[in-house]
């Protein structure tokens, strides 16, 4: 996967362990964990959207559902949080296959409406499956995860979780990218019916690579799940999946790293722009705005490009 | 209420907000036609047509004729300027960068209807009384003969301008075929302003009409450009006749499935029937295969 | 000589347009077939039928004695049917090299799950990728490029990228769709020595061409369509003094003629 990942990944790592000795307050920590939570999302995200060139207005759905499945299986069910996080992986991908083959065979505004639909109908299941979900007033006392008889409670423990997952999603999405699986991806972005008669099983690929994406968000919201400990549907609706594509749009859509750095900014920011109480929405929709149109490439590609031109 | 009047009643309530789906969706249809862009932020037309006429007619105290005419101006060049502002600078935009702009509008035109008006939702006076007219067991708001009335006329001058003006078919010309549009002197980037200002006209006239009945609030655009989508997909994406027919279609099957059904999962009707479309035969109703198939994004 | 490619009854047509009527010809391996005809006589058409760009209305194809209409492009693509296209379709984001490496797809197996574990024989596939790939482009002489983006080459070199893309997935047939298009005379005598390498590979060759000068000096049978119509076959001189064949060409001539004069 090249020497610039490698060395990327090691500084990712060696940043992750330091910042908690840096970082005493744990709001910021706190804070840390949602953005390595949203990253898991965003990265798969950025694989569909960035690499394969697939849009989907629908991702919350499958956070939610991870969500959803980890909190009612372990909470109502006495199942370990551990394997009802993979049964929310198993649910959510099984979920995810059953919709992609129809869904991608659709290309750009219907693909999107098509994700955004199913978006908001899980969304409406949530809210009125009450008796598994609770309704719209939600359900609480998720336990949280053990590792043996160690019970993982503060922000730290699932801090280092969370950031050692997303390391490890980060490890298989590259091997992924600089795989031959991932040129296909690629070539399906920059001419589907030209990869196709190049021999790129076209379809299968598309659908792997929404399952996968889908995973990773059930992954995510398995960890929210055992993390917040409260799960109602309002997380998991339409505007997060829109906040979702903003993020990996912001950061930088053909990477993973800018993903990430979108993850981070727009899980930061907001906490900053509290101060400004209702006017988030409005500055946040001009952010948005202003990067697809001046910097359609991200954050990210724009500081390399400025980058390279220093030199 | 026996069964037989209860389905009736059922019935008119679906052909009322069956109409206003069919407006939507003939807003989706105009700007689809002259750009091939899917408009996500149209149901923030719908919203802030309602939000004016509120603000116009309660706030400023201006005549209810005058209100809903200003109203209809006003979000028309919010239209345009969105356009303007927006769309019309960008070079060979990718879908996803417009799915995305057209996103972060609608984010914005409801961060500004909730700055402007605040978050509560508001009402509107019916535009002539609230006497209910009973018909064969059934009642009828006379709004519900507004909506259709206004949505009759507004067909009729689409089919007018469309049909018989040298600029409506410059725009029907430009949905047919941008690149010979532009060859016989059709300036396009105009048409495409105007099809932006002319959905946003539509969709404002509609967000007017149905707020006596439905009432309005800063966050109702997403849903109702959903349910607006889902009928110009049913239709056929492009197809004027298809909106208005699939319109009246989803409006009455939400209404019965809130009705027979349930009234939590009435919104999913309308996304249950657009996925079921998507999925087995997306060129709708009334659209042909080849356009659906040619019309590659 | 067999046939590596059968072509029966083969129809399709674009709502009341009818763009090839009832082909029928056979491609024998090794040979350089060449299909000419006017502007919308079907030739384009039936290369996209052929690589199932779009179904036939009616008739079959059949490739080394199988029936390949009902088969999905990448599958074609594995049966070992390759081609270029008439306005070339690189990839423009990815790199030269890449591009190739795209053609290898078809020939290598590693999925997603060795590709997550970053298994041995997965990396050493990776390396027979690179290096087959690279070969290809060597071939074409643009190893040189390898590292430039596709976008970033001249058209005539987009076309030899795609000729070494449609290699890389070691083809028997080749279907080229105009590969003189566009390019000067001296690049489209290049080109002309590029099909002879090719055939000498051992891969047979199916050629759609306007440049006559081209068809008539590498191909061993032509083909002339009209209004998606066989209505000649035969080698290339053979060809050039059939009078239907010349009446259609004459006709085009004037017809052209006029229509500069129009505009």
């Amino acid at each position: 996967m090249g020497r610039k990942n490698i060395l990327s990944l090691l500084i990712l790592a060696g940043v992750i362990l330091a910042l908690p000795l840096g970082l005493g307050n744990s709001y910021y920590l706190n804070v840390l964990v949602f953005v390595g939570i949203y990253s898991l999302i965003t990265i798969g995200l950025s694989l569909l959207m960035g690499y394969t060139g697939q849009i989907s207005l629908g991702h919350a759905a499958f956070f939610g559902l991870g969500a959803y499945t980890s909190g009612v299986l372990s909470t109502k069910f006495g199942v370990s949080p551990w394997l009802a996080l993979l049964a929310g992986i198993f649910v959510t991908g099984g979920i995810a296959f059953l919709i992609a083959a129809p869904a991608l065979k659709l290309k750009g505004h219907y693909l999107a409406m098509a994700t955004l639909a199913f978006g908001y109908i899980v969304f409406i299941v949530f809210n009125q499956a009450s008796s598994l979900t609770g309704g719209p007033s939600g359900f609480g006392q998720i336990p949280r995860f053990r590792l043996g008889n160690f019970l993982l409670r503060s922000d730290v423990h699932y801090y280092y979780l969370v950031w050692t997952l997303v390391i490890v999603v980060l490890l298989v999405s590259l091997n992924i990218i600089h795989s031959r699986v991932g040129r296909a991806l690629r070539s399906i972005h920059e001419g589907e019916l030209t990869a196709n008669i190049m021999g790129v099983n076209t379809a299968k690929y598309k659908i792997q690579v929404f399952v996968l994406s889908a995973v990773y968000a059930s992954l995510a919201g398995s960890l929210y799940a055992h993390f917040i400990t409260f799960l109602n549907p309002t997380p998991f609706g339409f505007h997060f999946s829109i906040v979702l594509v903003a993020m990996v749009a912001v950061g930088g859509m053909a990477s993973v790293w800018g993903a990430m750095i979108g993850a981070a900014l727009l899980t930061i920011l907001p906490e900053y722009l509290r101060a400004f109480q209702d006017y988030d929405i409005l500055i946040y929709g001009s952010i948005l705005l202003l990067i697809m149109m001046f910097l359609p490439q991200g954050l990210f590609a724009g500081i390399l490009r400025l980058i390279k031109k220093e030199r | 209420m026996s069964l037989g009047d209860q389905l009736l009643q059922y019935l008119f309530t679906g052909i009322t907000i069956g109409a206003i789906y069919g407006m939507v969706a003939l807003g989706f249809n105009i700007i689809y036609s002259a750009t091939g862009i899917i408009n996500l932020a149209q149901g923030e037309f719908v919203m802030l047509g309602g939000m004016m006429m509120v603000y116009l007619t309660a706030i400023i105290k201006l005549p209810m004729v005058v209100s809903f005419f200003l109203s209809i101006l006003i979000v028309t060049a919010i239209g345009a300027a969105f356009e303007r502002a927006a769309i019309h600078p960008l070079k060979s935009p990718s879908v996803i960068t417009l799915i995305i702009i057209t996103v972060a509008a609608s984010i914005l035109f409801k961060g500004g209807a909730m700055f402007a008006w605040g978050k509560h939702t508001v009402s509107l006076s019916p535009f002539s009384g609230e006497e209910p007219i009973s018909v064969l067991g059934a009642t009828i708001l006379p709004q519900t003969l507004w909506i259709l009335g206004i949505m009759a006329a507004t067909v009729a001058l689409l089919i007018l301008f469309f049909g018989f003006t040298l600029t409506g078919k410059a725009m029907r010309a430009c949905a047919a075929n941008r690149t010979a549009a532009s060859l016989v002197g059709i300036n396009v980037k105009t048409m495409v302003l105007l099809s932006f200002a002319l959905s946003a006209g539509i969709g404002a006239t509609a967000g007017i009409i149905i707020t006596p009945i439905a009432l309005m609030n800063y966050d109702r655009g997403t849903m109702l450009a959903v349910k607006g989508f889902s009928v110009a997909v049913l239709g056929g994406l492009g197809s004027n006749v298809g909106a208005v027919v699939a319109g009246f279609i989803i409006g009455i099957m939400e209404s019965l499935g809130a009705g027979f059904i349930s009234s939590g999962y009435k919104d999913a009707i309308a996304l249950v029937v657009l996925l079921l479309v998507l999925f087995l035969k997306p060129s709708g109703l009334l659209g042909s295969r080849e356009r659906a198939e040619f019309k590659k994004f | 000589m067999d046939p590596i490619l059968q072509i029966e009854k083969l129809k399709k047509k674009f709502g009341g347009v009818v763009a090839v009527d009832g082909v029928d010809f056979e491609v024998n391996s090794h040979q350089i077939k060449a299909i000419i005809g006017p502007n919308g006589a079907g030739k384009t058409t039936i290369f996209n039928l052929i690589s199932r760009i779009c179904p036939p209305t009616s008739g079959t194809i059949r490739f080394k004695q199988h029936k390949i209409n009902e088969l999905k492009p990448y599958v074609i693509a594995e049966k070992g049917i390759s081609r270029t296209f008439q306005n070339v379709q690189v990839f423009e984001n990815m790199s030269v090299l890449e591009n190739v490496m795209v053609g290898r797809h078809c020939r290598t197996r590693s999925e997603i799950f060795a590709a997550i574990m970053n298994l041995k024989r997965t990396r050493a596939e990776e390396k027979r990728i690179h290096d087959y790939s690279l070969e290809m482009l060597s071939f074409v002489g643009l190893e040189t490029k390898k590292n430039e983006a596709a976008s970033n080459l001249t058209f005539q070199q987009q076309k030899l990228l795609e000729f070494a893309r449609a290699l890389a997935t070691e083809p028997d047939l080749l279907l080229l769709d105009e590969p003189a298009a566009g390019l000067s005379v001296p690049e489209a005598d290049e080109m002309a020595q590029f099909v002879y390498r090719i055939r000498e590979i051992g891969i047979t060759i199916l050629l759609v061409e306007h440049n006559m000068g081209l068809v008539m000096e590498v191909s061993d049978e032509v083909i002339v369509l009209d209004s998606g119509q066989v209505i000649a076959e035969g080698t290339p001189r053979e060809v050039q003094n059939n009078e239907a064949v010349i009446a259609v060409y004459l006709g085009e001539r004037e017809t052209e003629n006029a229509n500069h004069t129009k505009s």
